[in-house]
């Protein structure tokens, strides 16, 4: 749409750093509806190093789930890439064909969805499905198949005469926990995960965390993780990368953003939830709501709902800058603005 | 069943919270009871003819909400919250045990003018904004029907009058102009403020609350929980708040009730139980909460959090197995809901043996 051909091209910043198993680089997705097309994700760009937990937060409809379904390419009609490319080990996962894609699913990137209940198949067994799995990758021994759907399912602490179980036998966790072992079937270089614990409670949640970092450390797969909830990821993740209306507000270590949020929507939502210690106050969390990515506002998405928001603001759209190693996308941060960093804090 | 008896009703917040800032000190006046249950229990029958056995979704728990006072009900998915609220709004009947409302029993509520009147004086507000409105009428439609059959006594224009000021009480403004909307022309937040308005449209004593922000975007929620509050101080309605989230319930609510497998585990007011909390299943809660402003706690990391089936349980306490404290009479013994504090119960043998607990 309008706001790309404005964009200027940036510098690689913590895009395509070296030792880097998956490059995301001006990624775009639009959804072709009747009405009108929607642009999903904007010109996304980020990297996942070796053993490195990346986690993708936002609000519903920011475009998030849309952006890893592009990243494993697993998008259908009306979605569709339009620019970019997903560079996986060395090879533009765009271009390759769906014999060349299957090769790579599940045996170096497998994906653990959301609900395990749906992307379970109910009328087979975990074992069956854990055999499927390993035989549209070539492993034919039963014994072998046997030996390691054992092994995962252990390795995610569940006893393994659950393999003969059906997912309704199962409870949330441990479906959630059953879809983790699966992925892990041939120990693979990333997993991507689309909100895994949000069916699960706290405790159950807590729990399933702690043994993905486990498991992370102990395998050394790289892991992309989305959800909606910023308060989860903050002990786990090394990264962490912000989205708002389909493009990326701020993307930095994740201890430095928790720590000193640059964007106003990254401070917004750090104020909205509240704690369970400290002292109780009063939280204002973030007047409006998302934007409708089929018409975005022009100018910064985030000004309509920004409590300093510029003039500038809505007369062009802020470039991604880069601010002592993380990226923002907010005036407030230009490092060629004309009244610095405090602005002129006028309100339209 | 009757061991309500022994604590009518724990003046909650007996001593006004400090720490409650601006949002409202109404916690002085609320020691008249406005709901009561007493031995509140609701089994439903599983299996076929040849393996009949009995879910207990609620077991004996009595529970009570005082005027202008908002009780949080939390726990996690399956231990019978929702199973409550549905008992509350007479969608489901006790299999035993009672529910009092301004001191009457209301399954006396005979004539359909009865419980209609107390349907419109404890209206519920739902989980799902997005299936809990009819989306081929416009929003006015919800609150007007509830006008017309809970306020008759109203002139069409006061109906119409009466709409506009729920719609602003609720923050959906310029009011005139929501209310000719559809709902798919609003957003999920707008939404669930729709559905309190149409509840406080019936000028209710209490609203029922299931999980009222828990598919709400973070950013949105925040709203929400504040005009909770608002309800509260400004239009003298109490709430049961029913939620998994102790953080959003903190927020909000002047008590907490926590509930483990259909029964109470631990109720009081809400910073005592928070700072204090005597429950070993209280504590997992608040050890799991994540909190990025606290460093990780992963002390209870051996524990898998899988609730309970409550199928035909034996007696004894339904944490016993998840908790590192059980003593013997755990496994023999249920426990009992008792005072150990300022309006503070406790269901633990171990608690209530006078010991410190500190399980996780």
């Amino acid at each position: 749409m309008s706001s790309r051909a404005a964009e200027p091209q940036l510098e690689p910043g913590l895009a395509a750093r070296p030792g880097s198993i998956l490059d995301v680089r001006d990624l775009s997705v639009e959804y072709l509806l009747e009405s009108g097309v929607v642009l999903a994700v904007d010109q996304v760009s980020f990297s996942v190093k070796e053993s490195e937990f990346v986690a993708i937060v936002g609000e519903s409809g920011c475009g998030k789930s849309t952006l890893l379904f592009a990243i494993a390419q697993l998008l259908s009609p009306p979605a569709e890439i339009t620019s970019g490319s997903v560079v996986f080990r060395g090879r533009n996962m765009v271009d390759l064909t769906d014999s060349a894609l299957a090769a790579i699913r599940w045996k170096d990137l497998s994906v653990v969805m959301q609900s395990a209940m749906n992307a379970l198949n109910p009328v087979k067994s975990i074992g069956a499905q854990f055999k499927d799995a390993m035989r549209a990758h070539g492993t034919t021994s039963m014994e072998e198949i046997e030996a390691r759907s054992a092994e995962v399912l252990r390795m995610v602490g569940i006893d393994p005469v659950h393999l003969k179980s059906y997912p309704h036998q199962l409870s949330g966790g441990m479906r959630q926990r059953s879809m983790i072992a699966m992925a892990l079937l041939f120990t693979p270089e990333l997993v991507i995960m689309d909100e895994p614990t949000s069916a699960l409670d706290v405790v159950a949640q807590r729990s399933l965390m702690v043994q993905i970092k486990e498991l992370q450390e102990r395998l050394g797969f790289a892991v992309i993780f989305v959800t909606h909830d910023m308060s989860l990821v903050s002990h786990f993740s090394d990264n962490l990368m912000v989205m708002y209306a389909g493009q990326v507000a701020e993307l930095g270590p994740t201890q430095r953003v928790f720590g000193s949020p640059a964007h106003p929507y990254t401070v917004g939502l750090m104020d909205a939830f509240p704690s369970i210690r400290g002292p109780r106050r009063s939280l204002k969390g973030i007047p409006g709501h998302p934007p409708d990515l089929a018409r975005p506002p022009f100018g910064c998405r985030f000004a309509p709902r920004c409590p300093k928001v510029m003039a500038r603001c809505t007369a062009e759209p802020p470039a991604l800058y880069q601010v002592d190693g993380i990226e923002v996308r907010c005036f407030l941060f230009d490092p060629n603005a004309p009244a610095g960093p405090a602005g002129e804090g006028s309100t339209p | 069943m009757t061991e309500l008896s022994a604590s009518p009703g724990p003046p909650p917040d007996a001593e006004p919270d400090a720490s409650q800032d601006s949002r409202g000190s109404s916690s002085k006046d609320t020691g008249a009871q406005l709901l009561r249950t007493d031995g509140l229990t609701k089994h439903f029958k599983i299996g076929n003819a040849l393996s009949q056995r009995t879910l207990h979704a609620v077991d004996d728990v009595s529970l009570s909400v005082g005027r202008r006072e908002i009780v949080a009900l939390a726990g996690e998915s399956g231990s019978g919250k929702s199973t409550i609220a549905r008992l509350l709004a007479k969608v489901f009947k006790p299999t035993s045990g009672e529910i009092y409302f301004e001191g009457k029993p209301i399954a006396s509520d005979r004539s359909r003018a009865d419980q209609l009147r107390y349907s419109g004086l404890a209206p519920m507000v739902f989980q799902d904004p997005f299936a809990s409105i009819n989306p081929v009428f416009r929003v006015s439609h919800g609150v007007m029907r509830g006008l017309k059959l809970h306020r008759p006594e109203l002139s069409k224009q006061e109906q119409h009058d009466e709409a506009i000021r729920v719609f602003d009480v609720v923050g959906l403004t310029p009011a005139t102009d929501v209310l000719q909307r559809y709902p798919h022309e609003l957003s999920g937040g707008q939404r669930q403020r729709v559905g309190f308005a149409q509840a406080l449209a019936m000028r209710p004593k209490l609203i029922i609350a299931d999980e009222p922000v828990s598919m709400l975007d973070v950013s949105i929620r925040v709203g929400l929980l504040n005009l909770m509050v608002k309800l509260r101080d400004e239009e003298d309605v109490s709430i049961l708040y029913i939620t998994h989230d102790l953080a959003s319930a903190r927020y909000v609510a002047d008590r907490l009730v926590i509930m483990y497998a259909a029964m109470l585990a631990e109720s009081g007011p809400m910073e005592e139980v928070l700072t204090r909390p005597k429950h070993p299943y209280t504590q997992l809660l608040l050890s799991a909460a994540p909190d990025p402003r606290a460093p990780l706690n992963v002390s209870a990391e051996t524990d898998k959090g899988e609730p309970p089936k409550v199928i035909d349980p034996t007696p004894g306490c339904r944490f016993r197995w998840r908790c590192p404290l059980a003593i013997e009479i755990c496994h023999t013994v249920t426990p009992r809901m008792e005072t150990l504090g300022p309006g503070h119960e406790v269901a633990c043998h171990v608690a209530q043996s006078g010991a410190e607990v500190k399980a996780f």
